[in-house]
């Protein structure tokens, strides 16, 4: 199945309610072992496993590319000679940083495991096309023996706080083993050192740092065996970056331990290698694969997705899935509407339940008569646009107000196929259900809600906050180049400001209406 | 408004309203106190305070209307108590409304907002299911472009700049600050025209208004002089 057909296939099914399919990316998105994801001039990039270190770049995050391999643009078009008597001639799992005008890419090159090395490769620019792109071997970087407890291969590089550049790898054979980087070379500091041993027995180990704790990730579970694979993300945390790294119960993750970060779910089979892509602002997304995605014939496939935090740790959140939400403020409490009159749900009806003989409907009967018998009523359906869209005015205003479960505040939320997007989904189209009035970005940073036309302002980008709210963002704004976000300003008006992530005027909850 | 109000006049409030009598507000038998929230202006001239809130307001005495708060409703209260266009509003001025003579009271609150409820009830007048007229002007240093009308109002209420509508709540609501807020406008350099239509069911009644940056942070340095 395309991916526009799937597309298509949501489109519908949010037409008709019926449930969704889930969505990873779009294009040329067949990878294993993906390296973190690096934007650079413009560009997303990443490397997977395979002959020469397959590259995939997209130009927004959403719609990816396969683009050759990286050792193409090495000389010899291979690992460097002690790279290849270190470990073997297999090209696997890179991971990439960009320091100062340098990126440094080190790669896995196994030969019969637990044989194995890890080499860098230095070069200024990611581009093919620009005239300064090529790669310099910068050798081995560490290497197992085959005999000690350890595997090198799978490196993932963390620039820590304090400017120090750290290196973890291993896999199943023994330990997950940390040493420290030059930052301004890429090898080792201190070569003569021996390694330290933080993590046993996974895959796909990496760092990353948040409010003064390092958090390791790794792959547990098994690999390369499509849906048979049981690739899971695990995870423990460190206040120093040597360890002990301890679970959410506090075991060791030397001795095994590892808080559950994210696992097989709906269509999506095995996920593992986890990257931080931190958009800046307060958007922070991971790059993974999956060991098979169903919808796409069980192959290994690249996703995008929101990385959220909870009580000091990291939680995989989900991209948006096309349906009906409303759209609450996180700010107010009230919730996005089409400015016209509301009906009530099941229509008006006088109050139940006044004083005894004061004729208000389920009064019961006058003082002296029996005391009236508590009586449900019958059940009162949901309210549907096509009873009472006939009755509204033709108002494009869009405002907020208290949540009343009324068809101007359910909005419909669906992917746009082929206008493009962003990390990890497509652009979407925002409308009152039942209606062609959809959420427009107007002239001077304002809303309306207008007929759809397809036009830029009328696109979408919905990005799943740290918090677990969402930013809303239109692709495009009449008259100004300027980046704005759906803003509440007061209870009662949406507009569209500068992001703030400090302030809760620009997030909002989508939930089932 | 009934939010309001204490858990027994909830209890009774629609009895009240069924009963059709208890609205009438009982005759005062003798004048009632001034509101101690409202005083007459000292001076020309006022400034915003400090957190930006306008003060110093023109009210015309309530004009009875339904009271029902729907946008048709409020729609129909406007017509019914529309200000006819020859209306000048001044302090002691007197306009007739839908066959009644109203007047207008220059008033200045000592709190952000102005409580209308003070208002009528220290006049004797009804509080509950009418429409308060108020207007002020605002004398800005400079043009403003980017600028936002910010208000709270118990309950539904009407607010126009310069005679362009800029602000619609229909509902029935409580006055919190920055309840509703206009597009970005721009404030005049000089004279500004701020007019409002605040309509209440029931139960306590009032509004505060001030003006915003392009950053939600009130704008001082503005003179009142209605």
């Amino acid at each position: 199945m395309s991916r526009r057909f799937l597309l298509g296939r949501i489109l519908l099914c949010v037409a008709g309610t019926a449930a969704l399919p889930a969505h990873a990316l779009d294009g040329e998105v067949l990878v294993h072992d993906p390296s973190t994801i690096v934007l650079h001039a413009g560009r997303y990039y990443t490397y997977g496993t395979g002959n020469g270190l397959p590259m995939l770049t997209s130009d927004d995050g959403w719609t990816w590319h396969r683009a050759g391999s990286l050792m193409s643009a090495l000389p010899g078009g291979k690992a460097g000679a002690e790279v290849l008597a270190r470990g073997g001639n297999n090209t696997w799992a890179p991971d990439v940083i960009h320091i100062g005008d340098r990126f440094f890419v080190y790669y896995s090159a196994p030969g019969t495991q637990p044989k194995s090395a890890i080499g860098l490769l230095v070069g200024r620019t990611l581009d093919p096309e620009s005239p300064d792109y090529r790669w310099e071997d910068g050798g081995p970087v560490v290497w197992s023996d085959g005999v000690e407890d350890s595997n090198a291969i799978d490196p993932g590089v963390l620039l820590g706080p304090d400017g120090r550049l750290w290196l973890t790898y291993g896999s199943y054979f023994g330990y997950i083993r940390l040493v420290e980087l030059d930052p301004k070379k890429g090898q080792r500091r201190y070569p003569d050192r021996a390694p330290v041993n933080i993590a046993i027995n996974s895959e796909a180990s990496i760092l990353i740092y948040r409010d003064g704790w390092y958090y390791l990730l790794v792959t547990h579970g098994s690999c390369c065996q499509g849906a048979n694979s049981t690739y899971n993300i695990r995870m423990g945390r460190s206040r120093k970056v040597i360890g002990p790294y301890l679970d959410n119960m506090g075991v060791n993750m030397i001795e095994g331990g590892g808080k559950l970060f994210a696992a097989s779910r709906g269509r999506h089979v095995g996920p593992g290698h986890f990257g931080l892509l931190d958009l800046g602002q307060g958007v922070q997304k991971f790059s993974l694969h999956y060991e098979a995605d169903l919808d796409l014939g069980g192959v290994s496939v690249l996703d995008i997705r929101p990385l959220l935090w909870r009580d000091g740790w990291p939680v995989a959140g989900d991209n948006l899935e096309a349906g009906i939400y409303t759209i609450e403020s996180a700010r107010t409490g009230t919730v996005l509407e089409l400015a016209v009159q509301g009906f009530p749900v099941g229509g008006f009806r006088q109050r139940r339940g006044g004083p005894p003989g004061s004729g208000i409907a389920g009064s019961g009967p006058p003082p002296g008569g029996p005391p009236p018998e508590p009586q449900f009523g019958p059940p009162i359906a949901d309210q549907e646009p096509a009873q009472v869209v006939a009755n509204w005015s033709a108002s494009t205003d869009v405002r907020l107000a208290p949540a009343m479960l009324q068809a101007q505040q359910k909005w419909v939320i669906a992917p746009v196929a082929g206008v493009g997007g962003y990390p990890g989904a497509p652009f979407f189209r925002i409308a009152i259900a039942g209606t062609e009035r959809s959420l427009t970005a107007t002239a001077g940073g304002e809303l309306s809600a207008t007929a759809f036309t397809g036009a830029p302002e009328q696109m979408w980008r919905i990005d799943q906050l740290i918090d677990g709210s969402y930013r809303i963002s239109p692709k495009a704004v009449p008259g100004t180049t300027e980046a704005l976000a759906l803003s509440a300003v007061g209870s009662s008006m949406p507009t569209l400001t500068k992001f703030d992530p400090t302030s809760d005027r620009q997030r909002w909850l989508l939930g089932a209406p | 408004m009934s939010i309001i109000v204490t858990r027994m006049a909830v209890a009774i409030l629609p009895w009240c309203l069924a009963a059709s009598y208890c609205m009438a507000q009982a005759e005062p038998a003798a004048p009632r106190p001034a509101a101690s929230t409202l005083s007459r202006p000292k001076s020309a001239t006022q400034p915003v305070d400090a957190r930006g809130f306008i003060r110093r307001w023109l009210v015309l005495e309530p004009v009875p209307v339904a009271g029902r708060l729907t946008e048709s409703a409020v729609q129909e209260a406007l017509k019914l108590a529309a200000l006819p266009d020859s209306a000048q509003p001044a302090d002691g001025a007197k306009v007739t409304v839908n066959g009644v003579t109203h007047a207008w009271h220059l008033l200045e609150t000592s709190n952000y907002n102005l409580n209308l409820y003070h208002f009528a009830w220290a006049l004797s007048e009804p509080t509950s299911n009418v429409l308060f007229w108020t207007e002020t002007a605002v004398e800005s240093p400079r043009e403003m472009p980017g600028v936002r009308l910010a208000i709270g109002s118990n309950a539904a209420s009407r607010w126009w700049l310069n005679g362009e509508p800029v602000i619609a709540l229909n509902d029935d609501r409580q006055s919190v600050i920055d309840d509703g807020v206009s597009r970005r406008l721009t404030l005049r350099k000089g004279r500004n025209v701020i007019r409002a239509a605040i309509i209440n069911g029931g139960g306590a009644t009032d509004f505060c208004a001030r003006f915003l940056d392009e950053n939600d942070k009130p704008i001082h340095g503005l003179n009142i002089s209605p």
